[in-house]
């Protein structure tokens, strides 16, 4: 596999594949158990999924909880800043594959695809205007360890208008990355 | 749910308050975190991790982010364990060893070196790798990488794993729980703080 592996050197909004370091489960193996694991039958067809699948409960419960975390927009943040939160994560922990992705689903949503990629070329710093510096920071503040999130966090956030359910989305948004940029960060590596 | 929420109890979220209220909105994530809890510390088979692997792991990973109701929890089930008891002592030792500030690390050569920050490459003491074993010093030291230097990680770090007796199988479930921690230690305090602002 790793014959073939071309890794990008800079934060990008480009797709990129992803090769894993340990070996997946061949599709041909895969049984019903597996499949509830993978949620969406299509995901038998990626790589990183098929490596996670190993452990099928762990993987329903981690995919159900990312698509309600990011999905469920019936109220609360827009799209586009849940997305913001988990870009600006995955720039902070370093991870290019997960930035790469959520970066185009926040220029997608927000239609500021210059604004997305200043925040990938000049990183967590770039001055994105009050309301998503306020998002940018409180995520960068949470991917801390320790963990520096605190009460100014919430009044910059506050500040930038977002009542207390949002506050929870970019709580749970930016700790959700997390989760998924030492999957994503550890278990392969990105190809260009 | 039979069992009590996870992340309510350890943020303090009580039935009927503002934050009770604004989670049961996001209801798919609430019960998935739960599951995905239950399915790493009350799996049905445990299969390549034991239960006193999963709990020393966590112990050490709630630990190096510091004092916390969410490092307590994990450190009472560590102790709560018939075998855990007499790693206590050595998984303190390690916490306080590993303790840092991140996420450091490297790049790939490029435009990004720039931004390289050095830190810990932590290591297990000798006298922590005889009490803890090979496989689960092999783990602590896959667990720090994770935690504070993520983007470092490399194949060598798998091989490192599998050469101390993790099964492939092994190192996803092994990945998911300190994955998973890195999440929960946050949203709870995400959510404590909030709590906390609120009042």
């Amino acid at each position: 596999m790793s014959g073939t592996v071309n890794p990008p050197v800079v934060f990008t909004q480009d797709e990129l594949g992803w090769v894993s370091w340990i070996d997946p489960l061949p599709e041909a193996e895969l049984t019903d158990r597996h499949y509830a694991g993978l949620v969406d039958r299509a995901r038998a067809k990626s790589e990183y999924f098929r490596l996670l699948v190993r452990d099928p409960e762990v993987l329903e419960a981690r995919t159900k909880t990312d698509k309600d975390i990011f999905y469920n927009v019936a109220d609360g943040l827009p799209r586009a800043e849940r997305e913001l939160a988990a870009a600006a994560t995955s720039r902070y922990n370093g991870c290019i594959y997960c930035a790469s992705v959520h970066a185009r689903f926040a220029s997608t949503y927000s239609k500021r695809r210059d604004d997305v990629q200043r925040l990938l070329d000049e990183g967590v710093k770039a001055d994105l205007g009050e309301r998503w510096n306020a998002v940018v920071k409180a995520s960068v503040a949470l991917a801390a360890t320790p963990i520096a999130f605190g009460p100014d966090n919430i009044a910059e956030l506050r500040r930038a208008g977002l009542d207390d359910a949002e506050i929870v989305d970019v709580i749970n948004g930016a700790s959700f990355f997390n989760w998924a940029n030492r999957l994503m960060l550890s278990l392969g590596e990105p190809s260009k | 749910m039979s069992t009590q929420d996870i992340i309510d109890t350890l943020a303090g979220i009580v039935p009927g308050s503002a934050l009770d209220a604004i989670r049961a909105r996001r209801l798919q994530a609430r019960e998935n975190a739960q599951k995905s809890y239950l399915s790493l510390f009350e799996p049905i088979d445990p299969g390549d991790v034991s239960l006193v692997e999963r709990a020393a792991v966590a112990t050490f990973v709630t630990g190096l982010h510091g004092e916390s109701p969410v490092a307590a929890f994990y450190r009472k089930k560590l102790a709560a364990n018939a075998d855990g008891a007499r790693l206590l002592a050595a998984i303190d030792a390690e916490i306080a060893r590993g303790r840092t500030s991140g996420p450091y690390g490297s790049y790939p050569a490029g435009p990004l070196s720039v931004e390289n920050t050095a830190g810990l490459i932590y290591r297990v003491s000798a006298a922590s790798k005889t009490a803890l074993g090979a496989r689960l010093a092999a783990a602590l030291e896959h667990a720090h990488l994770l935690v504070f230097r993520p983007r470092d990680a490399a194949a060598a770090d798998m091989k490192a794993l599998l050469d101390a007796g993790w099964s492939n199988t092994g190192i996803v479930t092994f990945s998911q729980l300190v994955a998973f921690l890195s999440f929960q230690v946050r949203v709870v305090s995400g959510l404590r703080t909030l709590a906390a602002a609120s009042a």
